[in-house]
């Protein structure tokens, strides 16, 4: 199977094109909104992973690694299309507009770290494994119902595909033919247990051939493979080509989450091999006469001062608000719950 | 009978200071090492030792045929422990939050309620099914569900729910010896709480039945899992201010001790419930029952319940205000005895 899926690739690890086509379609803009938002993601991560080490938010699961599958993935969608991201895919919503200032407040257990901006189809973070997936193929459904040319894509990990959930939404989307584009982040890992005792099948991509949905496994360390992929995944949807699953082979650096302590399942020394996302970004661009200091420092500092007004809006924003516990659980409250809620209210008034 | 006094252990007296974690770790490992059928799975259980370390090391003692890591599939997990009951193991599964079994339900629901009795006895699935729950940690969204009365409402089913790292080591041995299915909850707030002395070796501590924490006149308090610290708190508030309260850990969820509910309420005759999960649907409103069945006459105020709200658990930053507190039982406490 694995010769029937090779991982494609643009680039190698060192920042050289394969295939020298490509040198026209990745110009200056894409470059450098690739590179721009891969940095801007992995700040914000690092400082995600800082502020909880500090006790300034709560457990966060970095996707430091990942940033080219993230990023590559979501800048292949237009506004209208919907993003049903895990826990771990907050380089991917940033990227696709979601407001940094809420994404924080997300992992400091708030419940307007949700709330997408106008006009930006972003679903809350699945926590239950692979969960969302099915409402990405119900949505693509509605979309098609509907007449638009939008799509939906899923985020999920390749433990996610253990799941009864994942299944069930591949073989819905491949019943209904639905624009839905299933994008698995392979990182070797769910939490400890690594793929091949998760699976005894050697890609993921293979899992579509149950459906008969298209399948490519790529190269997910490589922004160009990810996004020209995605492109034409993307465009086989709006098309109505139906349904693709994507498998980016990709690696997570760090834990699984700020909980979690790695060395305790991997052996030594294993992923050090793997050339960072970025740096082979960098390395392209060196390679390729895209590499400006200026652009660059100016870059840094813009993507620094925004991770932090971000965190400092964070941090200032009201306390959350007891009533919210009530307020949202129906359109219209029931009495027996209005009752609880004024109870409540007025013991804390009382306090 | 004396509640009071707990059983003692069979093999030998000896003891060492533990948390509820290592208790839990060392009645599983008294189980693989007394029982050769009994098989450990779950998510990040083998390797890892698991999330909060309940399996660490364990693994390495008993290999990987016996301390499974298993794909991430909770209605797998379930699912296979049937098969694995039915031919004689004992299978200890471990569902890494108690908001990740719902993957399960259909299988729990389905199957392991009610082999047994559909077949007339000919088949049955005793395993046990180990979930942490509840809220109170800072954990993300999902992970605090305290789901116990999904399972004590399904009929053919055991809910077990300790409280102190004692009766979590002894009840959890007495679930993996029961002939019937258990789902054994784990607060997690009380896992790293407290030290206490846990023998060595096998012991059990029966399920069915609950515990009288402390002794009092005037009012029952009655709590199981994170909540009984709670109730106790209160209590000691209570007693400053003069009202002598007696605390009852029910250890067992389904089937209740019917008794030792009876017992105290007739006596206090009065009780605040205390529970963390949604009140409606709640087990207080089966606890109301047992009251209702057995003390109706000996009542001098209506029964108190202090519960979760009918809302869903919320992400962090508002779960002390969704979770009972001291305070909230206090102000119960005063109600019922100023009835
Ligand atoms: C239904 C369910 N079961 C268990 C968990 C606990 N859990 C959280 S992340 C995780 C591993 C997920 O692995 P994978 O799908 O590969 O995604 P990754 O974390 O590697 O991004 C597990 C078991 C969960 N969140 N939901
Ligand atoms: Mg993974």
């Amino acid at each position: 199977m694995e010769e029937q899926f090779p991982i494609k690739k643009v680039m190698d690890d060192q920042g050289n094109l394969i295939d020298s086509s490509f040198e026209e379609k990745i110009d200056q803009e894409l470059v450098r909104t690739m590179y721009y938002n891969m940095l801007r993601i992995r700040t914000f991560d690092r400082k995600a992973i800082n502020l909880q080490r500090q006790g300034r938010i709560g457990t966060y699961p970095p996707f430091e690694g990942q940033e080219a599958s993230q990023v590559g993935s979501a800048l292949a969608l237009e506004d209208g299309d919907w993003m049903f991201p895990t826990y771990r895919d907050h380089g991917a919503t940033l990227t696709f507009g979601a407001d940094m200032v809420r994404t924080f407040l997300y992992w400091n257990g708030r419940h307007e770290g949700v709330v997408p901006p106008e006009g930006k189809n972003i679903f809350p973070a699945a926590v239950p494994i692979a969960t969302q997936i099915p409402h990405a193929t119900g949505t693509a459904w509605a979309e098609k119902r509907k007449g638009t040319t939008n799509i939906a894509l899923a985020y999920f990990g390749d433990g996610a595909t253990s799941e009864g959930d994942f299944h069930e939404g591949l073989n819905f989307a491949s019943v209904f033919q639905t624009p839905t584009v299933f994008f698995n982040q392979n990182n070797g890992y769910a939490i400890s247990v690594p793929i091949e005792k998760q699976m005894n099948s050697e890609t993921i991509a293979q899992k579509a051939l149950a459906y008969d949905m298209p399948s490519v496994r790529i190269d997910g360390n490589d922004c160009f493979s990810v996004y020209f992929e995605m492109e034409k995944a993307v465009n086989r949807a709006r098309e109505g080509g139906g349904p693709t699953l994507i498998e980016a082979v990709t690696w997570r650096t760090g834990a699984h989450t700020t909980a979690d302590d790695p060395t305790k399942y991997r052996p030594d020394g294993q992923g050090e091999e793997i050339v960072h996302p970025l740096d082979r970004l960098e390395m392209f661009m060196k390679n390729y006469g895209h590499w400006n200091e200026e652009w660059i420092s100016e870059t840094k500092e813009k993507i620094e001062a925004e991770v932090e007004a971000a965190v400092d809006a964070m941090e200032n924003s009201p306390k959350a608000n007891p009533a919210d516990l009530f307020d949202y659980v129906f359109e219209e409250m029931p009495e027996q719950l209005e009752e609880q809620k004024d109870q409540y209210l007025a013991q804390l008034k009382g306090d | 009978m004396d509640l009071k006094v707990k059983q003692k252990p069979e093999s030998n007296s000896k003891t060492k200071q533990m948390t509820m974690i290592q208790a839990i770790n060392d009645g599983l490992k008294t189980m693989l090492e007394l029982d050769d059928t009994t098989i450990v799975l779950g998510e990040d259980i083998g390797k890892n030792g698991g999330v909060f370390r309940a399996t660490e090391g364990l693994q390495e003692i008993f290999g990987e045929d016996r301390v499974v890591d298993t794909p991430l599939s909770e209605s797998g997990i379930v699912g296979t422990s049937v098969g694995l009951a039915v031919n004689g193991f004992k299978p200890v599964a471990e569902m890494q939050f108690m908001g990740f079994i719902y993957p399960a339900y259909d299988q729990i629901m389905t199957h392991v309620s009610r082999l047994r009795m559909k077949t007339l006895g000919h088949y049955s699935a005793p395993m046990v099914t180990r979930a942490p729950y509840g809220a109170g940690i800072r954990a993300p969204e999902i992970h605090s569900d305290s789901a116990e009365a999904l399972f004590t409402h399904m009929p053919g089913i055991k809910v077990v729910c300790p409280a102190s790292p004692y009766d979590a080591k002894g009840l959890l041995i007495e679930s993996i010896e029961d002939p019937d299915p258990v789902i054994f909850m784990e607060p997690m707030r009380s896992y790293r709480a407290k030290r206490e002395d846990v023998p060595e070796g096998k012991y059990n501590v029966e399920i069915g039945k609950g515990q009288k924490l402390q002794e009092g006149t005037d009012i029952t308090l009655i709590a199981w899992g994170a909540m009984v610290t709670v109730a106790e708190q209160a209590a000691k508030q209570a007693e400053e201010q003069g009202v002598s309260c007696e605390v009852l850990d029910l250890r067992t969820l389904y089937p209740l001790d019917r008794d030792l509910i009876a017992e105290s309420v007739q006596k206090t005759g009065r009780a605040v419930i205390v529970h963390e999960a949604q009140g409606t649907g709640g087990l207080g409103n089966d606890i109301l029952s047992v009251i209702n069945d057995t003390s109706f006459l000996y009542l001098r105020s209506p029964i108190e319940r202090v519960t979760g709200f009918d809302v869903p658990v919320p992400f962090f930053s508002l779960e002390d205000h969704y979770l009972p507190t001291a305070k909230r039982v206090l102000e119960s406490i005063h109600k019922s005895v100023n009835f």
